[in-house]
């Protein structure tokens, strides 16, 4: 027992310290992520790592990989210059906020669509690419469109709005919440739904590795993404924002979007091209 | 908590139909299966010896998730469309059925040998001693751990909610994921859980004590 008390102790003391030291550095708030980035070259990205398409960790060499990774790059040389370097670190959907916050990482490119809720927490650059829902089928299904889904079972992960948009559009719609969207693609693909519903670009990204399957009927709501920044960082946001004006402006925004998205099945490019 | 369940009402009774429906159905036949492959595995027969160990090996050691992922894709793709209640209320019973065939088997092995000879001695078939003596006496043995099982069961029936059975963990993880009451939500599941284990803990009590 009383070798218990001394490591509790030890691990408790352990914790105690590791809090401090975290005091040590100057609060965030006060600090300016603009300076701090040119000073060091570098702009730390929240990326997606499981997102075909998106943002996808390739196993063979281990690179990012993905629309979202190469506008980071491009913003970043417009920011930083030429030589500017764009770090890149795995965020998921529940981590991506706490890491901003504490500022593990400077900026947020990682499927995030502009919501009031987020809004009050963080602050977002202007919209980067016109997110919407849209519908993945099997391509000899006789569904056209969302209104199609009336009497039929859609298959979404748990905690999208996907499934209240969805209800509200086709109200017959039978929803099923699978735990994520690698199991409600497989329920689909067992026959346990007639389509997968959420946003497109995911959708997109599945339909890639699974050849049956296709997008169809366009999209059905607008939820744009935006590139997530730290409050109480307007240096840091205008130089984001202009950066991204630029890569729209000379292009390179348009080349991006045809090269990940110019050959997917039943999703149509032209609507997220910007001019 | 009290506005999370009003507002939520309705998706948490109807979750709670579907769990005790489930749980109903599965106690209901998994004590028969359970029954009849522990009688299986104590028959004279070897061939029968060997097929009620096989089953109990096989499904008391394989994970419940993945018995009703089974049933649930795989079946579905290949034989028959199994919708996710059906898929998580057949997984629960043949896991459930296996612990419950090990604890019945242990009760008639309890039983003295002596009644099973004087039994068949008097004339009856295995069968019938089984039935009218050795059943009997086994199953007064047998209720606490019996008990636990069907306790065991309410709370694995957790398992419709990764196939979509609407069950009370689905409409938890819905309503949690939509309001952001994390906490309360699964608190609310919680209680309403204790609302169907607390009255089987103390009926197994109660039969324990009129039957002991």
């Amino acid at each position: 027992m009383k070798r218990f008390k001394y490591l509790s102790l030890i691990i408790t003391s352990l914790l105690l310290v590791l809090t401090l030291a975290g005091c040590g550095t100057q609060p965030l708030s006060s600090q300016n992520v603009l300076e701090n980035d040119k000073k060091s070259n570098t702009i730390t990205w929240g990326v997606k790592a499981d997102q075909k398409l998106i943002g996808l960790i390739d196993v063979k060499d281990g690179q990012e990989k993905g629309f979202e990774i190469d506008l980071a790059k491009a913003i970043t040389k417009k920011v930083l210059g030429k030589n500017g370097n764009a770090k890149f670190v795995t965020v998921t959907s529940q981590s991506r906020i706490p890491l901003l916050k504490n500022g593990n990482i400077d900026a947020i490119i990682a499927t995030m669509s502009i919501l009031p809720d987020r809004k009050k927490v963080i602050d977002f650059s202007d919209s980067y690419f016109d997110a919407g829902q849209s519908i993945l089928v099997k391509k000899n299904s006789s569904i056209k469109s969302v209104k199609d889904l009336n009497g039929k079972t859609v298959t979404s992960a748990v905690g999208s709005n996907s499934v209240d948009n969805i209800q509200k559009i086709a109200p017959k719609a039978r929803v099923l919440q699978l735990p994520d969207f690698a199991q409600a693609l497989t329920a689909l693909k067992s026959g346990q739904g007639d389509a997968m519903t959420t946003d497109n670009v995911i959708l997109a990204g599945l339909a890639v590795e699974n050849p049956d399957y296709k997008l169809v009927g366009g999209t059905f709501t607008t939820e744009p993404y935006g590139i997530g920044i730290n409050k109480g960082q307007p240096d840091f946001r205008n130089a984001i924002n202009k950066g991204l004006a630029e890569v729209i402006k000379d292009g390179t925004y348009n080349k991006l979007i045809m090269k990940w998205f110019g050959n997917v099945p039943g999703f149509d490019y032209k609507e997220v091209l910007r001019k | 908590m009290i506005k999370l369940l009003v507002d939520n009402w309705s998706a948490f009774i109807s979750g709670f139909g579907w769990t005790v429906l489930s749980s109903l159905l599965a106690l209901f036949f998994s004590l028969i299966i359970g029954s009849l492959f522990a009688i299986l595995e104590v028959m004279p027969s070897k061939v029968a010896r060997v097929i009620g160990n096989v089953y109990v090996e096989v499904f008391r050691n394989i994970p419940l998730l993945v018995i009703t992922m089974f049933f649930y894709l795989v079946i579905t793709l290949y034989v028959v469309k199994i919708n996710g209640f059906t898929a998580g209320t057949i997984g629960l019973t043949i896991y459930t059925s296996a612990f419950i065939a090990e604890t019945v088997r242990s009760g008639i092995n309890s039983v003295d040998v002596g009644q099973m000879e004087a039994a068949r001695a008097q004339g009856m078939t295995f069968w019938q001693a089984m039935q009218n003596v050795v059943l009997p006496q086994a199953f007064k043995l047998v209720i606490p751990p019996l008990g636990n099982q069907f306790i065991n069961l309410v709370k694995n029936s957790s398992v419709l909610a990764f196939v979509a059975g609407f069950d009370l963990m689905y409409q938890g993880n819905a309503i949690a994921s939509t309001t952001f009451e994390t906490v309360n939500t699964y608190v609310v599941v919680g209680l309403f859980y204790l609302v169907i284990t607390l009255p089987i803990s103390y009926y197994m009590q109660h039969l324990e004590r009129k039957l002991a």
